[in-house]
């Protein structure tokens, strides 16, 4: 049965390599007008790449696009823009210091112009806002907006361009589950007025919720392509993964000692992220608390906390007795082990060696150092230990850390801070950007530590990662803690509710 | 326009580019001859013959290395750890004046050189110091802060040689009163004028090799340089690193101003550096700040130096040629070292 | 205490003030653009250097004092394109390319200098920028000679302040420099170009800097030597930060500067001048500068982006 719509942009072959890998292998697909189609695969399944492909923010090598039956001249986003392609990027591409106006209208006029229509754009701004149900403040500074309301912002500068087609990257991956709602509200507006949207996505439920049609990537091919009233989110899932890897789950455990308390902690605001408010939580061994909450509602606060880079401004923090003078190293001393948010950009230093960075935490300590003395040989042996246990795949400890992936980086970051057999591990966001693989290594890694009689505190903004695998489920926001729900006691509407801080005023 | 990193750049790529950029500035340094009216090729071995061409043009060569090896060093070990040292001349003057103070007359042999020499590292340390805790404390960048105490010093040099420092049996041009004798640096062979700064300069090289290399407060200045949240987080007293930092390098720019007086000139005239802190520079970058590579670095540079005044005697073309060309090496020689890294791609 | 107040109140004080603000605030207004842009330029001291010879060159061999500072313009303009090709397309550090051109640019000129007169030991002098004779303006008392009996090129520096104020906010071109220096994906995303925007306003940020320095041989000081900039350029990177990347208030910042200069030359003979020794008058301009950084430490308003090379694409 053919769709008898018109076709708004055709994918033919698109080929995309980076050096000895092809991201993207000959896609080809269709978007007709008023469709919705999302998207589908695991991380590294090259999603990003072929939407930045058609944003003209990479040139394809091979393969071309079409829209609206012209061709789409590559490597060009000006043109994209002006063939009516518009695009809300995962990581919003907002001036902070810029109010909103301003990021709207950036690049919307001549450049040679003498002057600019203020009062114009902000009407232009003010009736789009009302047509697609996106509040925004015209004068607001980007810095201070929250995280969805930077997203409207994003979605603006495209309507305000005259998008035809909608291209979003992984939009709810940031949201509450209500303000995602929000967000297909505006999306089913945008249909109504004439608009086709490609989304990429991850979070199968939605998908099923709002797409009309589900195209599956892997390895960078196209594997399936199925209307989504005739398939599930299994089948889906399946696709997406071609086979068998099932993600490790907890089984129920007992807690034990309290090995970490947090009590009545308070610490500053640092700009529009929150600090803690008066937050009061107990890490046990054996067990993993699971921290859920949009990002920037404090986990960052929380986080930099337990790793010993801020002390509580009132409160206290407790280890069997309070520590001596709260750093980073007093962390390390104590028996925490840190897995960063960001492996790059805190968790490893590109280009050290992996033995330089399997010491980074550890090389002050007697086994690689003597009277400040560097012992390279005792470090170099214990790099190789990790490589073998955790199976990082690379040339050799010698080699520099920022040619492995994404997985390995991660795993040898496992590996330095799981093998002081530590009492306490923060995880902040462990398995962000890995493929299936990886991402199932290293949540039973995390559950193999937890049997062991560790206490693991999970931070993830993936809900579903958090309900599968946390023995206790906390919610921040805003910087306020929510009481402690046990596995299987909450579903993800009420846990949602208290992401969007319904439940905090009640129990205040 | 695109840049690509090279997962393994090849041998030929790591030589070949430098070596490259090092062709483009001799080619530079004949085009330039070629306008002052010169033969290029004349020239560059004036140049040369200027610089290594007899044992007096080559001891003046290893002289004049001395300086540049101590601030060569001290930007190399700054510029590691990403702190911006651009007042290695403030503080070598510092030592310089410290060689001076110690040096006539208020010390006695055999105390005099070492005390002097730890006190002289001391006083640049302290001089840095200050640029450096405005980072920490307050986040004041230390580019302007250390090349504006560049001025300062100048000046305060100019009033103690006019004024508490003024040589009495000085003809009028103010210059310090000279060191005695025990407070001089002897030379290394009898007879030919190089001094023991010198050695002193190379041994140092060696020290800040090993430190670098072999030793846990290396590691975290390394650290510290390439990432610092990432040393941060790991635990790194990032603060305490960059503090010793400075001192290291705030000294070792010091032990050029002292060498030199101590050594080569035996008194203190405000004009004793042409710009060693600034041209330490060049000598750091072109060595990639690897400790051993300021050593030969510093010795072409002082070649260049050396070989350039005495081609400008002899051929006429302005000595700032000099100048121009280690300039130039740098501009190219950062390029080069960016292009084994990275393939440029034209989309 | 009289002595001070004596200089503050005299006509030819704020005239000097003036005068000496207005080299740096064309250098400070290049430098602003440059780093609005999200590029640091540590070559203004050496671009200086170069404007300040080119100019001077350009007039002693004959030509008219305009073009004098046009040809300055192109000399900073040209240095300003090499170190914008360094850092912006090939990304290479900020700060050492800068440190670089600044050597270079200075070589540069003293090279061409002693090219041009050999054996000249005293540096010969052109006829500068003469002070504006405004038929009544010229003559209101004390406004007179403060304002309307400078150079032109005076003039020139301060609607050039103007000028730079109402580009970078009041059109276009200045939001997007702006935001090439706050979010560059932000840029590119909306279909401009980075790499261009930031070279732009490199060169036309350089051009003024050379401007700035050719005011010091064709308006201040009518010939050229060595150690003429002193450290100038330096100074007004200090009053960018001062200013908190502002036009409006990095002018202030200019005039604050110079009064200071100003007053330290006046201060020198008087008696308080007699007790102290001059260097320590020297000195001020620039302890001042480290004070007015230490005062701006604490505030966020830093272009987001500065000294942030933008790579595309960056995996």
């Amino acid at each position: 049965m053919t769709d008898p719509r018109d076709v708004v942009m055709r994918l033919d072959r698109i080929t995309k390599r980076f050096g000895a890998l092809t991201a993207n292998d000959a896609i080809s697909l269709t978007l007709r007008r008023g469709e919705v189609v999302a998207l589908l695969g695991e991380n590294g399944a090259g999603k990003t790449t072929l939407m930045n492909i058609l944003f003209g923010h990479y040139v394809a090598d091979d393969g071309r696009v079409e829209v609206f039956g012209q061709p789409l001249p590559p490597g060009n986003p000006r043109a994209a823009l002006a063939a009516g392609v518009g695009m809300v990027h995962q990581h919003f591409t907002l001036a902070d210091n810029l109010t909103v106006l301003d990021n709207i209208r950036l690049g919307t006029e001549s450049l040679f112009a003498r002057g600019t229509s203020h009062a114009a754009a902000r009407a232009r701004v003010e009736r789009l806002s009302r047509d697609f149900g996106l509040a925004v403040h015209p004068d607001a500074r980007v810095g201070s907006l929250t995280v969805g309301e930077r997203q409207r912002v994003e979605i603006l500068k495209a309507l305000y361009r005259d998008a035809r087609i909608l291209i979003l990257d992984e939009p709810t991956a940031v949201l509450t589950p209500q303000e995602a709602e929000a967000l297909f509200a505006t999306l089913r507006r945008a249909i109504a007025q004439g608009l086709s949207i490609l989304f990429i996505s991850h979070k199968l439920h939605e998908v099923m919720a709002i797409a009309d049609r589900c195209i599956v990537l892997r390895h960078g091919k196209v594997v399936g392509e199925v209307a989504t009233a005739e398939t599930s989110g299994a089948e889906l899932a399946a696709m997406m993964v071609g086979g068998e890897i099932a993600l490790p789950e907890a089984r129920p455990a007992t807690a034990g000692a309290v090995l970490m308390r947090l009590d009545g902690v308070t610490t500053p605001d640092k700009g529009a992220a929150p600090g803690l408010k008066r937050v009061t939580l107990d890490l046990r061994a054996g067990e993993i608390v699971g921290l859920a909450g949009v990002s920037g509602n404090g986990q960052a606060a929380l986080a930099d906390l337990i790793s010993g880079l801020i002390v509580p401004a009132s409160g206290q923090i407790t280890l069997g007795a309070p520590p001596p003078r709260w750093s980073p190293r007093e962390a390390i001393r104590q028996g925490i082990a840190r897995i960063p948010e960001d492996r790059h950009k805190t968790g490893t230093i590109a280009d050290f060696t992996l033995t330089e960075n399997a010491v980074l935490e550890g090389y002050w300590q007697p086994g690689f150092s003597k009277a400040g003395l560097m012992d390279w040989r005792a470090a170099e042996g214990f790099a190789q230990g990790i490589i073998a246990a955790y199976d990082v795949r690379c040339p050799g400890p010698g080699a520099r850390i920022r040619l492995l992936s994404g997985g390995n980086m991660q795993k040898l970051i496992l590996g330095r801070v799981l093998e002081p057999g530590p009492k306490i591990i923060l995880a902040n966001q462990p398995v962000r950007g890995l493929d299936v693989g990886a991402i199932a290594y290293v949540q039973s890694r995390l559950i193999a530590a937890r049997d062991g009689g560790a206490a693991v505190l999970l931070i993830s903004e993936d809900l579903d990662e958090i309900m599968g695998l946390a023995d206790v489920i906390h919610v921040m926001s805003e910087g306020r803690l929510s009481p402690g729900f046990a596995r299987g006691t909450r579903t993800a509407a009420e846990l949602g509710l208290w992401m969007a801080g319904q439940g905090f005023d009640h129990a205040a | 326009m695109r840049l690509d990193p090279i997962a393994a750049p090849s041998l030929r790529r790591q030589i070949g580019l430098p070596a490259l950029a090092l062709l483009t500035t001799v080619a530079v340094a004949m085009m330039l001859a070629l306008i002052a009216g010169a033969n290029p090729l004349a020239t560059l071995g004036l140049i040369a013959k200027g610089a290594v061409g007899s044992k007096f043009a080559a001891l003046e060569t290893l002289n004049r290395a001395t300086p540049l090896i101590f601030t060569g060093l001290a930007v190399a070990v700054a510029f590691r750890a990403k702190l911006w040292n651009i007042g290695a001349e403030a503080q070598l003057y510092a030592g310089a004046i410290v060689a001076v103070l110690l040096g006539t007359g208020a010390l006695s042999a055999p105390m005099v050189l070492p005390v002097s020499a730890l006190v002289a590292m001391l006083a640049g340390a302290v001089v840095l110091l200050g640029p450096v805790m405005l980072k920490t404390r307050l986040g004041v960048d230390e580019v302007v802060t250390t090349l504006l105490l560049n001025f300062v010093m100048l000046l305060f040099v100019s009033y103690l040689l006019e004024g508490p420092m003024k040589d009495p049996a000085g003809m009028g041009w103010p210059k310090s009163a000279a060191l005695i004798k025990e407070a001089r640096l002897p030379r290394i062979v009898d007879g030919l004028r190089l001094h023991w700064g010198f050695a002193l300069a190379l041994i140092s090289a060696l020290l800040v090799w090993v430190i670098q290399t072999r030793t846990t407060l290396g590691f975290e200045m390394r650290a510290v340089g390439q990432n610092r949240e990432a040393a941060r987080f790991a635990g790194m007293p990032v603060n305490a690193v960059l503090v010793k930092t400075a001192l290291l390098s705030g000294g070792l720019a010091a032990l050029a101003g002292w060498s030199e007086v101590a050594g080569l000139k035996g008194h203190l005239s405000s004009d004793l550096s042409p710009g060693f802190g600034y041209t330490g520079i060049i000598v750091a970058m072109l060595a990639l700040l690897h400790p051993l590579g300021v050593v030969a670095t510093a010795l072409f540079v002082a070649a260049i130096f050396v070989g350039s005044d005495s081609m400008s005697r002899a051929a006429g073309v302005p000595t700032y040629i000099a100048d121009m060309l280690l300039a130039t090496a740098l501009l190219f020689m950062v390029l080069a070292l960016m292009l084994t890294r990275y393939r440029v791609v034209w989309k | 205490m009289s002595d001070l107040f004596d200089i503050l109140l005299s006509v030819s004080f704020w005239a000097a003030a003036i005068r000496i603000a207005s080299p740096l605030i064309f250098a400070t207004m290049g430098e602003l653009i440059c780093e609005r842009a999200g590029v640091l330029n540590l070559g203004i001291e050496g671009i200086m250097v170069i404007g300040a010879f080119a100019g001077w060159m350009a007039v002693y061999l004959g030509a008219p004092l305009w073009l004098g500072v046009a040809a300055a313009m192109a000399a900073g303009m040209l240095f300003g394109l090499l170190h914008a090709t360094l850092t912006v397309p090939f990304g290479l550090s900020q700060h050492v390319v800068g440190l670089g051109v600044t050597m270079l640019a200075t070589s540069t000129s003293y090279f061409a200098y002693r090219l041009a007169l050999p054996e000249v030991t005293s540096p010969p002098k052109i006829a500068p920028f003469a002070p504006m004779d405004l038929p009544i303006l010229s003559d209101i008392p004390f406004l007179g000679p403060v304002l309307f009996q400078q150079t032109v090129l005076t003039w020139a520096a301060l609607i050039c302040a103007g000028l730079v104020g109402f580009v970078l906010f009041r059109t276009p071109l200045g939001l997007a420099v702006r935001a090439a220096g706050e979010n560059p994906a932000a840029v590119e995303a909306q279909g401009l170009s980075v790499t261009g925007l930031r070279m732009g306003a490199v060169i036309v940020g350089s051009g003024l800097m050379a401007v700035g320095g050719s005011f010091l041989t064709l308006s201040a000081f009518s010939s050229f030597f060595f150690e003429m900039v002193n450290g100038r350029g330096w100074i007004c990177i200090a009053l960018v930060v001062f200013g908190a990347w502002k036009p409006g208030k990095a002018v202030l910042g200019a005039l604050l500067f110079a009064a200071f200069d100003a007053l330290q030359i006046r201060l020198q003979q008087t008696p308080l001048g007699a007790h102290l020794p001059y260097q320590v008058f020297l000195m001020a301009p620039y302890l001042l500068s480290i004070l007015a950084l230490i005062l701006m430490s604490r505030r966020a308003e830093v272009p987001a982006a500065l000294m942030v090379p933008y790579r595309k694409g960056e995996r």
